[in-house]
């Protein structure tokens, strides 16, 4: 199997079929997750960097475990927005490190565009870990895995993307994605947390939690920002809660199962509470265990995908 | 001896204008004068003394060959940034000069967002001084306010006294429509224009593209275009209340348009300028994250952009200028959100000009003309050059036809960040004529 890209840099710009190459992949890999020994030899020799100019926790060890895994040689550098705007520009940067002689880059900043500027000056694969609001495809594919584990198929099925959807790039992700595998795909959250003309990508807007509950087959629920409080886009924590906070109170207006799933790091208590995060219909440890398959299948296609060694 | 163009190109700067030359074989477009025919020019110590035809057979001087070429009074380009004094790494007076001149611009106005600011007569003369000999006539914009802060009105009859044609905090709003009513009240003491930058900076902060779909697809923190609506929406009512003139700056969306074609229609007495970009490109260029397409005000819709046009069609607006932001390659080959806003005009202004308005026969050439020098001087209270004997020579000269290809390493500017590397334009500037200098551009 292979990919018709080069890079990961969004689901906007990938072809579905390399959506589903990359999923089905990673469903072999998920199986090798549960072994005693997980570690295979197909990316022995070469060599990942990731780039990290935004903190992060999850994704950067899921990223490390799966170039681990695939017996990758890795190296992570991870600095601060600031500290780095005043020194050498971010291309000359890279191409520091790219003179090393380097094969694949993991690069999360918080300016948009990042990841296409790397493929612009470098030579390398790249794969997007997060353009601040634009794009993080590896969380949306992982996403996509875990419903596709858990419904069967996507196509057909019905997700909300809950909460703060304006300059969420899990968000633009998932809908990318979930658009071109047929999904129907929902957003729903305070007016002034949705952006503009966000309908014009096929996908339905509502603002009251209330509405979608009997519709869904998965709630996906975002990370509320906190700082945006301070930019005077909703009133109250207490009120956001009330309104849109997942409780089980509020899920007792489904009429199927639906699951729940959250990108983390959770604010509990806030758009999602306690019992509905830890319940027998929350996914949201398996997406993470997911994540790590999701990210060697993603290594593993990029870097050509032909040593069939599992 | 004839002179051809080899003769005087030069990429070291303006040449002296031969004592005596004849411009051969030219259209003379002229709306002051109402004139719009072939005609040959004679030219004598930098005053044209003889209109008509004129055989070159018996003429002594040099001759310069004007066929299929376009001669018109020259052009001014009322919205550049020179960056002297304060960011010379990006443009000076002087090298700022020579792309107005290689872009067929005989003047500018140069805006006051330098380190220091132009609030201070010292500044003013500083320029002044910077561009003494020229052929390109710099004028300099002053700030509204002391350092552009938006606080204090700057010694704004002093510095009009020393030199400065309008006022403007560009770069920066008005926020206050208190300082905003006294300045436009205080401009009118010495008869100058206030030129707003226009744009609700408690709606835009942080913003980095218009606020639409692209954004929503891109990431990209918006700046909506009601910020500018509303400020040109207050401004054209302060203008009114005060009875002052008033312009608006590189307008950008269709409801400030109607919004200042409203305002003429009840004799308020504004005006408004309008960018090459704006009315070429739109906000899906963006999706490329080429920091070329990062300009303030941003790049709007394809509904804008056609109501530009047809403001540019009606005569709602008035002039046509380059806003001209010199930026460095590494300023620029930057991280989305950490590029500087804005691209450099004066070497694609003409270009653009006649590609997207006159070929497409949106505009004459008489309004052309008007865009680009008659209003902008009548803006701005200055006499605008005329093509009649007796006149001093003060001329743009361009072909109409030729096509080109937009090639940033032959502009003068000391910048090249532009979106139009590599575009194929019909219409060409050719040569300059002023302060008894020449100049052939070199694009």
């Amino acid at each position: 199997m292979v990919l018709h890209s080069k890079h990961l840099l969004g689901l906007d710009g990938i072809p579905q079929k390399d959506i589903i190459t990359i999923l089905d992949t990673a469903k072999s890999f998920r199986e090798v997750l549960d072994r005693p020994i997980k570690r295979l030899p197909t990316l022995q020799g070469k060599t990942v960097v990731n780039l990290f100019y935004e903190p992060s926790t999850r994704t950067r060890i899921s990223f490390e475990l799966a170039e681990k895994r695939l017996s990758a040689d890795i190296v992570s550098f991870s600095a601060s927005n600031s500290s780095v705007k005043k020194g050498e520009t971010l291309i000359d940067t890279v191409k520091n490190i790219e003179a090393m002689k380097i094969d694949m880059v993991v690069v999360r900043h918080s300016s948009p565009g990042v990841a296409h500027l790397l493929a612009r000056v470098l030579t390398s694969h790249i794969i997007n870990g997060g353009d601040g609001g634009h794009e993080h495809p590896t969380q949306a594919l992982l996403d996509m895995f875990t419903i596709r584990q858990k419904l069967g198929n996507l196509q057909g099925k019905t997700i909300a993307l809950v909460g703060d959807i304006s300059h969420s790039r899990v968000a633009m992700s998932n809908i990318y994605g979930l658009k071109k595998v047929g999904a129907r795909v929902l957003v729903c959250g305070p007016s002034t947390l949705i952006p503009r003309e966000i309908e014009k990508l096929g996908i339905e807007v509502y603002y009251n939690i209330d509405e979608i509950i009997p519709q869904v087959d998965v709630l996906n629920i975002l990370r509320l920002q906190l700082e945006r409080q301070r930019e005077a886009l909703f009133p109250s924590l207490r009120e956001y809660h009330n309104y849109f906070g997942i409780t089980r109170e509020r899920l007792e207006g489904a009429t199927k199962p639906i699951l729940i799933m959250h990108p983390g790091p959770m604010n509990r208590g806030i758009e999602i509470s306690s019992d509905v995060a830890d319940s027998d219909h929350s996914v949201i440890l398996e997406q993470v265990t997911n994540g790590v398959a999701v990210r060697m299948a993603v290594l593993y296609l990029l870097a050509g995908g032909r040593s069939e060694t599992h | 001896m004839k002179l051809t163009k080899n003769v005087i190109i030069s990429r070291k700067g303006f040449q002296p204008l031969p004592s005596s030359i004849l411009l051969k074989g030219g259209t003379i477009v002229d709306p002051l004068q109402n004139v719009n025919e072939q005609k040959d020019l004679m030219i004598e110590n930098g005053q044209i003394v003889q209109l008509g035809r004129i055989e070159s057979k018996n003429f002594e001087g040099d001759v310069l060959d004007c066929h299929k070429k376009v001669i018109t009074p020259g052009w001014l380009d009322m919205h550049v940034h020179l960056r002297e004094p304060g960011y010379e790494g990006k443009e000076t007076v002087a090298t700022g000069s020579l792309a107005a001149a290689n872009g067929g611009f005989t003047g500018v106005c140069c805006m006051p967002n330098t380190a220091p600011p132009i609030d201070s007569q010292e500044i003013i003369q500083y320029i002044k001084d910077r561009s003494k000999g020229s052929l390109v006539n710099v004028y300099p914009v002053a700030a509204i306010t002391k350092k552009r802060e938006g606080k204090e009105l700057a010694e704004i009859l002093e510095l009009v006294e020393q030199g400065a044609v309008a006022i403007s905090d560009d770069g920066s709003p008005v926020m206050s429509a208190e300082i905003m009513r006294r300045a436009l009240e205080y401009s009118k003491m010495c008869d100058i224009p206030v030129i707003g930058h226009e744009e609700d900076s408690t709606m835009t902060a942080g913003g980095d593209m218009n606020e639409g779909f692209v954004s929503t697809c891109q990431g990209l923190n918006g700046m909506p275009s009601v910020a500018e609506e509303i400020m040109i929406a207050r401004d054209i009512m302060l203008a009114e209340y005060t009875d002052a003139r008033f312009h608006v700056a590189h307008i950008s969306t269709a409801k400030s348009v109607e919004l200042v074609r409203q305002a003429k229609i009840k004799g308020i007495k504004v005006t408004c300028e309008v960018t090459p970009h704006h009315f070429t490109l739109i906000d899906e260029t963006v999706r490329t994250f080429d920091t070329n397409t990062k300009m303030n005000p941003p790049l709007r819709t394809e509904v804008d952009r056609q109501a530009l046009c047809e403001g540019l069609k009606d005569g709602t607006i008035d002039v046509i200028a380059s806003d001209h932001a010199p930026h460095s390659f590494e300023e620029k080959e930057a991280e989305y959100i950490y590029a500087p806003f804005g691209i450099i005009g004066l070497e694609t202004s003409l270009g653009l000009a006649l590609s997207q308005l006159y070929h497409k026969k949106l505009i004459s050439l008489e309004q052309l003309v008007n865009k680009f020098a008659v209003y902008p001087y009548r803006i701005l209270n200055l006499e605008c050059p005329e093509i009649k004997t007796g006149s001093v020579a003060n001329l743009t000269i361009f072909d109409p036809q030729e096509s080109w290809q937009v090639t940033p390493a032959k502009f003068l500017s000391k910048s090249a960040n532009t979106p139009f590397a590599n575009w194929k334009l019909k219409g060409k500037p050719f040569a300059v004529v002023n302060n008894n200098q020449i100049f052939v551009s070199v694009l």
